[in-house]
């Protein structure tokens, strides 16, 4: 009796592990219930010989009016072969995605084709070379200039910041000054003052701002628009440089107010390119 | 549409194929075995193991009892679809690219390399209904193109064969005597390699994506340039839907190149276009990776894309699909 029981026992030692499944007990499969989860209990040794029990539990999803032949049914009850053999439930090769993923619209239908970048802002192509990043904080462009040295000053809001005005050589010499090259205050400059006034109010009062502009909006065509109601002297797009399409906003310079004021009350609210213009002033105006 | 992620493959993908009934879906990968899942829930049916190379292509007989494939390997494989086994294994002298079968299944093509000193060739092999008449002879050998053959399908009633490639090239080949009939046009034709080629279900035309970022549509019968689709990144992988004018481009650019562009400018998505309009319908991202595969299912209602992340995606279409407007 305690031979037979010792050989017993050296025969199990000698078995790899692969042998030794039937001490476990069997898989259990319970559900699906109403909510569609199932269970999935199984156990297994794991490589310092306990006994570990694994559940999985997943969500059972009937897909709506799967039609099939009669021999693809019979494919269904296949086995399954080769590395889906002992693949186990918690295998997790096959997953519904988490995330929502709709199909994407490009723009609607019937917007104006994209130009090719060759017919962007010529001040923007210029710098494409250049490694070092600029950006403007005046009129937001990258890579084009320095703050200093942004060419559409004047049609931006002014900002809070105090600006010197350079001293003019055309007015005449303040009476009674000190030698020529002593630092005269700017109120007392003599007729620097006033022209430096009228001339930022003449470019200030002719610069109309325009915004909700499309993406494919360009210079030529806010051009077009508004040179119906007079000359214009200048015309800005703000353009991404990355992607090539507008940031919705510009500036137009006309060079009569009158024809501003005419141009800001008739395009105002106008429907342009599948979007409602703004158009207003690009300074407020001194009242 | 909530997509269905199957990660059966270490490696990038190469090809999807659905059976007719469109319930079986079969992948292959640069890994050694070609994978068989069920296409409507994503589960893995089995594993097709014996091939040493990266497989290439593969195609389903039309009672899916058969499959064959082709690998890197120098061999062309057939098995039985439902248990896995090795049935056959036609050896060349070069790495096996395109395998189709033909309408009937009683031969096939396949295509092989430029493979050091060898010249790429198309063979047609006869596959016999008994597998112990299966022999290794070719009925007819096609070589004189130049360039590695990406693609070789049937043309209607197995009168021609359709070969697509490296050279940018489509020809029209009688499957009898291998006579060339017909050549696209270099001018309107693709100006790169030919990447895919896929037959719409009545085979009349098919499409072809190509490196040179665009796909186009041809008459099988004349070779004639139907429509082109554009796009700003090299396609890989194209098909063509079977209830809907609609056809899908996936692509992108190479892996080795992603990390020296703008996060953006990858562009991973399958993108819809409509067949006859030639206008974008919209894109399907998710994958981490070029598009190297797609496909429709035959009832239109679900496609299935692959890509270098070794991920085998499955979208079943939300009903927003089916009643778009352009």
């Amino acid at each position: 009796m305690a031979a037979q029981q010792k050989i017993r026992w050296g025969e199990l030692e000698e078995d790899d592990g692969g042998d030794l499944d039937f001490l476990l007990p069997p898989r259990v499969v319970v559900g699906p219930d109403e909510n569609g989860l199932k269970k999935v209990i199984e156990y297994r040794f794991d490589d310092d010989g306990n006994k570990v029990r694994v559940t999985t539990t997943t969500r059972v999803r009937k897909l709506a009016r799967a039609r099939l032949s009669r021999s693809a049914i019979e494919r269904r009850q296949w086995p399954k072969f080769g590395d889906a053999l002992k693949e186990d439930a918690g295998s997790r090769l096959t997953m519904v995605s988490t995330e929502e993923i709709l199909l994407e619209r490009p723009r609607a239908p019937g917007s104006k084709a994209e130009e090719s970048a060759a017919s962007g802002d010529p001040l923007a192509m210029a710098s494409k070379g250049g490694a070092v990043l600029m950006v403007c904080r005046t009129c937001g462009k990258k890579g084009d200039h320095w703050t200093s040295k942004c060419p559409y000053k004047d049609l931006a809001p002014p900002t809070e910041t105090f600006t010197d005005r350079p001293p003019t050589s055309d007015g005449p010499p303040a009476p009674g000054g000190p030698a020529k090259g002593a630092y005269v205050p700017p109120t007392m400059r003599g007729g620097a003052d006033r022209t430096g006034d009228s001339m930022r109010r003449r470019n200030d009062e002719n610069s109309v701002r325009v915004t909700n502009l499309s993406e494919d909006t360009r210079e030529p065509d806010l051009l077009e628009l508004f040179r119906a109601f007079g000359p214009v002297s200048r015309v800005y797009v703000a353009v991404d440089q990355k992607t090539g399409s507008s940031r919705g906003f510009g500036f137009v310079n006309f060079v009569h107010r009158e024809d501003a004021e005419k141009a800001i009350n008739k395009l105002n609210g106008y429907g342009y390119d599948n979007l409602i213009l703004r158009v207003e002033w690009a300074t407020p105006r001194p009242n | 549409m909530r997509p269905i992620l199957m990660k059966g493959h270490e490696r990038p993908l190469t090809f999807l194929r659905y059976n007719r009934d469109g319930d079986l879906l079969f992948s292959c990968a640069k890994d050694h075995t070609p994978t068989v899942w069920y296409a409507d829930n994503g589960d893995r049916l089995g594993t097709y193991r014996g091939h040493n190379g990266a497989v290439w292509t593969c195609d389903v007989s039309r009672d899916s009892a058969r499959l064959i494939t082709g690998s890197a390997d120098q061999t062309a494989k057939l098995w039985e679809v439902s248990t896995g086994k090795e049935l056959f294994s036609f050896r060349f002298d070069a790495p096996a690219r395109s395998v189709e079968f033909a309408i009937g299944d009683a031969l096939a093509v396949v295509t092989t390399d430029n493979f050091m000193d060898h010249v790429p060739t198309v063979q047609v092999k006869r596959i016999a209904e008994d597998i112990d008449d299966q022999t290794e002879e070719s009925a007819l050998v096609i070589t004189g193109i130049k360039g590695r053959i990406n693609r070789a399908v049937w043309g209607p009633l197995n009168r021609t064969i359709i070969t697509a490639g490296e050279d940018a090239t489509i020809r029209i080949w009688d499957s009898e005597t291998g006579q060339l009939l017909k050549e696209s046009d270099k001018e309107s034709g693709h100006q790169k390699t030919i990447s895919s080629l896929s037959k719409s279900l009545d085979w009349s035309h098919f499409i072809t994506g190509s490196l040179d970022k665009s796909a186009k549509l041809w008459d099988t019968r004349t070779l004639t340039l139907i429509k082109t689709y554009v796009t700003e990144r090299p396609v890989n992988a194209v098909d063509i839907s079977p209830t809907h004018d609609t056809v899908v481009l996936g692509g992108g650019q190479d892996a080795m190149n992603v990390t020296m562009t703008d996060r953006r400018a990858g562009k991973f998505e399958a993108k819809f276009y409509h067949k006859i309009l030639q206008e974008e319908i919209g894109g399907v991202k998710g994958h981490f990776g070029p598009i190297n595969a797609l496909a429709f299912n035959p009832d239109g209602r679900s496609f299935s894309s692959g890509g270098e992340d070794g991920y085998v995606r499955l979208h079943h279409f939300d009903s927003d699909y089916f009643s778009i407007k352009m």
